[in-house]
This record gives C-alpha cells, sequence and structure tokens, in this order.
C-alpha cells in the first residue's frame, strides 16, 4: 500500500508540475529573450483566471479557454509596447522594478473591481469526475490539463526549433547584437515572445480558476512557485524548465507525503541545492548577456 | 525659458486655485476635528485573510454611519482610522501609530491571531482599548489575555463545542478516526490543541494531523494520503484562502469521507461556489439567521454592498456598535471606566435570539453560536444560500458558557 501511495503522489507530482511548468513557460520565455524578471506573470494569469469568471457564463468554459488568453496576451503585447521595450537593454533592477509595480497594479485593479472575496468557478460538467486505475485516482480534470499542457509545451517547442521564427528568437537569446548586425530587427520578435509569454499565463489562469480560489493575491500565491521553476530548470533552456517544472511538483508531493510541514520550504531547499552544484540551473547555457 | 515661465505661471493659477479650495474644504474639516472621536480599525486587505477583511471593512463603515447617524459617543461624532495590518509586525507598528500620533479612543478589529496578540501587547503598554473582531485563538483569552483586550469574535474552544456537540450527537467521536490539516500559524496551532482535547475527552483518535502551509494552493498531495488512510472524519483546522483550495480539490478527487471544519468564514463557502462547497461548519454569525435585528441589518447591508455579510461583517459591525453604547452608557471614554462597564455583564443586543455579555474571567463574548451544513447542488437557489444552519448553541434554557474554554482548559490572569 505504502509503495502505491508513493507511485500514486510521483504521478499526481507530475500533474502538480505540469501547472507550475505552464506558468514558468511563459516566465522563461520573456526572462530568456528580453532579460526581463517579469514579477507581473502571476498578476496575468490572476486576470486570466478573472477573464474566465466573467467570460464563462456568456461563451462557456471552451470559448473563455480560447478568448481570455487571447486577451491577455494583447494586454501583454500593449504592455511590452509601452513599457518592457523601454528596459530591454537597462539594468535588471529597472525592469525589477517596474513589474514589481506592474504586479501590484493588477492585483489592486482586481481587488477595486471584483472585491478581495475569492469569486465561486467550477470544474466544467463534463470534465468533472474521476479515473480509477488499480489502486490509483485521477482527477479527470488534471489528465485534461495534462493533456493540453502537453500539447502546448509541443507547439511552443516547435516554434521554437522548427520555425524560422524561432531560429531568430533562439539566436536573439544568444546573441542579440549578432543577430542586429545580420539586419534582422528583433522588436518584432520580442513583441512577439511576451504577447505568447503572458498569453500562456493567461491559459494557466483559466485551467487553473476551477481547483484553485479565485482571488486577487492569486497570482502572488504561484508566482515564487514558477520562478523557482525557472531558476532550476536554467536560463534559455526549454527542456530545463520542463524537466524542472516536474521535479518541483514530484518533490513537493513527495515531501507532503513523508513531512507535510516542509513541503513549501523543500523546493526552495531543492533549488539551493541544485544552484550548489550547477549555478546555471540543470540545463542552463551559458549565455554571455547574463554572466 | 520664455517657455518655462509660461508654465511657472499656470502653475501658480493652478496652486492658487487648489490652496483656495483646499480652504474652503479644509477648514471646515479641522474645526470639526476637535470634536470627532477617533476609532482605530485594524484588519489585514492583504493575504489569505484579505478576502475576511474586506468584509470587516464594510461591516465596520456600516456601523460608523449607524451610530454616527443616532448622534455618534457623547455628542461627538465617530471619526474611523482605517489600516490593512498585513502581519503582525506591521499590525503591531499601525496599532502603535493609532496610539501616538491619532490618539484613538480604541482599536477594534483584526483576524489573524498572531497579529491579535501584536495589537494586544501594544495596547497593554498603551492602557488602550481594543476589541478582537476575528481572532480565534484561546492563547489571546488564556496565557495571553489583557486587561483592555476583550473578544466578540469567539474562541477556539466555543468553535469546537458548538460542532462537537453535533459530532458526539451523530456518534463521530467515540472510537473514531479524524483525519486532521491544520493552518501552520499561531491560530491554527492554538485550534489543533483544543481540538485535540475534545477529541481526546471523548474517545476519538487521529489517523493523521497535519500541518498545512498558509500559502499552500494545492491539497491534492495531501487528498491523496487522506485517501489512503480511510478515516472516519476529515476534519479542517484550515483559515482562509486555504479553505476554499481544500474544498474545491476535495470535490475535485471525489472524496466521499464526511468533512467537517472547527473554524470557517461564510465568504471561502461563497469562493468554492455551490456544487464545490462541502461539509459542515461551525460558525458565529450567518446571514440566514431569522432574528429582527439580523435581519435588518442584512437588509441595510445588502443596500449599500448588493451583497450579503458574512460573519466577519457582522463581528465588525456589532463590535464598533458596542463600543459606542459602551461608552455612552459609562458617560466616558476612558480605558478603566469601559473595561469595568463590560466588567460589569452588561448585556448587549448583538442581533442574535439571546444577549450576549463579556465574562469578567477573560473578556470574552458570551453568546450563542450555529452550525451550518453545506447543501446539495440541487436544493441551492442563488449563490449565496448554499448551506442550511442547526439551531442556535448552547440551547434557549442552557447557561451560555457552557461551550466556552473553562478556567481550568485556559488560564487567564488579568492583571
Amino acid at each position: 500500500m505504502q509503495t502505491t501511495l508513493i507511485v500514486g503522489q510521483i504521478i499526481n507530482g507530475l500533474l502538480v508540475g505540469a501547472i507550475y511548468l505552464l506558468i514558468a513557460l511563459g516566465l522563461s520565455l520573456i526572462f530568456s529573450l528580453g532579460g526581463i524578471v517579469n514579477l507581473a506573470h502571476g498578476a496575468f494569469y490572476a486576470i486570466g483566471a478573472y477573464l474566465a469568471v466573467v467570460l464563462t457564463p456568456r461563451i462557456g468554459f471552451g470559448g473563455s479557454l480560447v478568448a481570455s488568453p487571447v486577451l491577455v496576451g494583447l494586454l501583454g503585447l500593449v504592455i511590452e509596447r509601452l513599457l518592457f521595450r523601454r528596459f530591454y537593454r537597462s539594468d535588471p533592477i529597472l525592469s525589477l522594478l517596474l513589474t514589481f509595480g506592474l504586479a501590484m497594479v493588477g492585483e489592486q485593479t482586481l481587488r477595486i473591481i471584483f472585491g478581495a472575496a475569492p469569486l465561486p468557478y467550477a470544474i466544467p460538467e463534463g470534465l468533472k469526475g474521476q479515473f480509477f486505475i488499480g489502486d490509483f485516482i485521477l482527477s479527470r480534470y488534471r489528465i485534461a490539463i495534462l493533456v493540453l499542457v502537453t500539447l502546448l509545451v509541443a507547439a511552443t517547442w516547435l516554434l521554437l526549433h522548427r520555425t524560422a521564427f524561432g531560429r531568430v528568437v533562439r539566436a536573439g537569446v544568444q546573441n542579440p547584437d549578432m543577430v542586429g548586425a545580420l539586419g534582422i530587427s528583433l522588436e518584432p520578435y520580442m513583441a512577439a515572445i511576451a504577447t505568447l509569454g503572458v498569453g500562456l499565463a493567461g491559459i494557466a489562469g483559466v485551467l487553473l480558476a476551477p481547483i484553485t480560489g479565485v482571488h486577487p493575491a492569486m497570482g502572488a500565491e504561484i508566482l515564487t512557485g514558477a520562478f523557482v521553476v525557472v531558476v532550476i530548470g536554467g536560463l534559455g533552456s526549454f527542456w530545463g524548465v520542463v524537466i524542472a517544472a516536474l521535479i518541483v511538483g514530484v518533490v513537493r508531493g513527495l515531501v507532503v507525503h513523508v513531512f507535510p510541514p516542509a513541503a513549501e520550504p523543500a523546493i526552495y531547499a531543492l533549488m539551493a541545492l541544485i544552484l550548489l552544484f550547477r549555478p546555471r540551473g540543470l540545463l542552463g547555457e551559458r549565455i554571455q548577456r547574463f554572466e | 525659458m520664455i517657455r518655462s515661465e509660461k508654465m511657472t505661471r499656470r502653475r501658480v493659477i493652478q496652486g492658487g486655485a487648489g490652496l483656495a479650495a483646499a480652504g474652503l474644504m479644509g477648514f471646515p474639516a479641522i474645526l470639526k476635528a476637535q470634536d470627532v472621536l477617533k476609532f482605530g480599525h485594524l484588519t489585514p486587505l492583504t493575504g489569505f485573510l484579505g478576502p475576511l477583511g474586506e468584509f470587516a471593512q464594510m461591516g465596520v463603515k456600516l456601523a460608523l454611519e449607524e451610530v454616527n447617524g443616532a448622534g455618534g459617543v457623547m455628542g461627538r461624532k465617530i471619526e474611523l482610522v482605517m489600516e490593512d495590518s498585513v502581519n503582525p509586525q506591521t499590525a503591531s507598528q499601525k496599532a502603535e501609530r493609532f496610539v501616538e500620533r491619532d490618539k484613538v479612543a480604541c482599536i477594534i478589529g483584526e483576524i489573524s491571531s498572531a497579529s491579535g496578540l501584536a495589537i494586544a501587547q501594544v495596547v497593554d503598554r498603551a492602557k488602550v482599548l481594543y476589541i478582537n473582531t476575528g481572532c480565534n485563538s484561546d492563547a489571546l483569552r488564556g496565557s495571553d489575555c489583557k486587561k483592555f483586550m476583550f473578544h466578540v469574535e469567539a474562541q477556539n474552544s466555543m468553535y469546537v463545542k458548538a460542532i462537537g456537540r453535533g459530532l458526539l450527537a451523530d456518534n463521530m467521536v467515540k472510537g473514531k478516526r479524524w483525519y486532521s490539516l491544520t493552518a501552520d500559524y499561531a491560530f491554527g496551532h492554538d485550534l489543533l490543541k483544543v481540538a485535540k482535547r475534545f477529541m481526546e475527552a471523548n474517545g476519538g483518535q487521529f489517523a493523521a494531523d497535519e500541518l498545512v502551509a498558509t500559502n499552500a494552493t494545492d491539497f491534492s498531495a495531501y487528498l491523496l494520503k487522506i485517501r489512503d488512510t480511510n478515516p472516519d472524519l476529515v476534519v479542517s483546522n484550515l483559515a482562509g484562502n486555504q479553505i476554499t483550495n481544500f474544498v474545491k480539490q476535495y470535490t475535485e478527487l471525489g472524496l466521499k469521507f464526511p468533512v467537517i471544519g472547527f473554524a470557517y468564514d461564510t465568504a471561502v463557502a461563497w469562493g468554492a461556489g455551490k456544487g464545490n462547497f462541502l461539509g459542515t461548519w461551525p460558525l458565529l454569525w450567518h446571514h440566514l439567521l431569522d432574528t429582527p435585528g439580523s435581519k435588518a441589518f442584512v437588509d441595510t447591508f445588502r443596500k449599500k454592498y448588493n451583497k450579503p455579510p458574512e460573519n466577519q461583517a457582522w463581528g465588525d459591525y456589532q463590535t464598533l456598535k458596542i463600543m459606542a453604547r459602551a461608552m455612552n452608557e459609562a458617560k466616558s471614554i476612558d480605558p478603566v471606566k469601559i473595561v469595568e462597564f463590560f466588567e460589569s455583564g452588561a448585556k448587549f443586543d448583538i442581533g442574535k435570539a439571546r444577549e450576549g455579555y463579556f465574562r469578567k474571567a477573560d473578556h470574552q463574548m458570551m453568546q450563542e453560536m450555529y452550525t451550518i451544513t453545506a447543501l446539495p447542488v440541487a436544493e441551492i437557489k442563488n449563490d449565496y444560500d448554499i448551506f442550511k444552519a442547526g439551531a442556535a448553541v448552547p440551547g434557549p434554557s442552557e447557561n451560555l458558557e457552557v461551550i466556552a474554554a473553562t478556567p481550568e482548559e485556559n488560564t487567564c490572569k488579568l492583571s
């Protein structure tokens, strides 16, 4: 029974990791290309969830799963064009202050419009229920999340590694000056990546709204975990983030199993440990700008 | 240069207009300030208790309007100074500022037991009156009790014994195995202690009791353990948003063990929503309570805020009214006089079937409590009336003190 439960916790941890991944991926993309530590990422996630609450009665869960991330992505585009782009080449501390401020503006705006109390939101009827495989229990809804996250991760990978767009982006991550010298302006690429990254946060917001409380501070709640994933995975590394998210999910699940009070601190201890041996993270590449 | 001169001239005119406006509006305010009485209000607006703090502010503002509308305190209008208490350290600093800078006549509010203790230490030094409206820890009425601190919020023991009666009646304690999840901070630890005492005294045992960080949002790993442990009862000693996340994910995984909580706020049930909310929970007051005082409060609150009040709104609303009445009847704002008035056993209409009073020994308000049980989805008519309420505890013929901690269970030495 004990082994079954541990295996159950590992499987569940992978599902939780998929959720971390969705948030961390956008964070990592924006950081890798623009060097912006987007502390407002959680706010975009929260806005995604609130849009789902508002839109679902009108266009259903499926509709809001598309519309909400698109709207959040467009908001990201506007903010990138107006604000982020002024900070790509400046001291990272400035963009840190900017996004910290944006995060607060986002959270307080949600509080002013919707109030501080959590808003009700349920799993759509078709996705309620559980799967039982032997002794294991799996939430049908989380399986749906896993499938969707897998598709999104695959699509993002294809975009970055199999298209002309992706080649420029990856070159931009490594050496933006050389990309410029070749006569390619990185600006539109940066705008596109910011839209994509922020849009991913919006999707995460919609997907998590049915299983966590929808309240203004929900973004701040998940942001630190997502940062831990990015740091563990390593900057500029696509697969690093994927692996780190799954590891963090599984480690947290196992610590809950063994010693619950340490569950939240455990992921920070994990990060410290990994940085001790691999200062650039698990699969972090050597990026000249950040050295 | 010319341009900047123009700007300067324009600025001067604007500034002048501003000054004039400030003069028109500001002077009467300054004159009025002399005969207003300041009350300090602290409550967390951010973090996992933030949703409750917002209701606290709504409640206290409504009471302020009513009290000032009825003449205030001895002819003086009350002015509320409201702040976000954030965490124990900030709560302490802000309480200190209320005392030093604003010279408040009293402080009311707070929800976090850790912050409540910080405020208590400030008022104890400064000898300023404080009524706690949301901190449940028994310790605040026991080892940490203070002469100038009173409690409209019920203590953990009252919550545990209020719902505990139902558990005993349903045979859910003797020989039963409980699985409890506890919020990992002052309130949770205190509640766990009280819950454990009740359970052991009545022949129950823990299948497991586990601490959960207040910032934890994913409960799935805990839920798998619960399922594996196969307990007779799942017990929540969680707080704030934790409860919303917990019940949502409990429903998600479709677990069938009965769920109860030893602490609860209606906002978290509304936040989980119909179909997600489940279990049986104790509380101090609920918006379906059928008494004239309660209905009048719900009606006015709904008119002002377009939604029904929850228990935290009730607590801060009643507390400001209690404080104003005490000052009016004692004909004094001297904290020592007010303490005497409260300790005299004065009864207060708090919108419940029976009046409440402060117990002299630990300054806890003795009052009726309730339990509520989530309704099945088919029986729910709107987003707010998602539970049915049980009768008041203690019953009409019982002493109100039977659900409170005994002096042996929780010893308070008021100096």
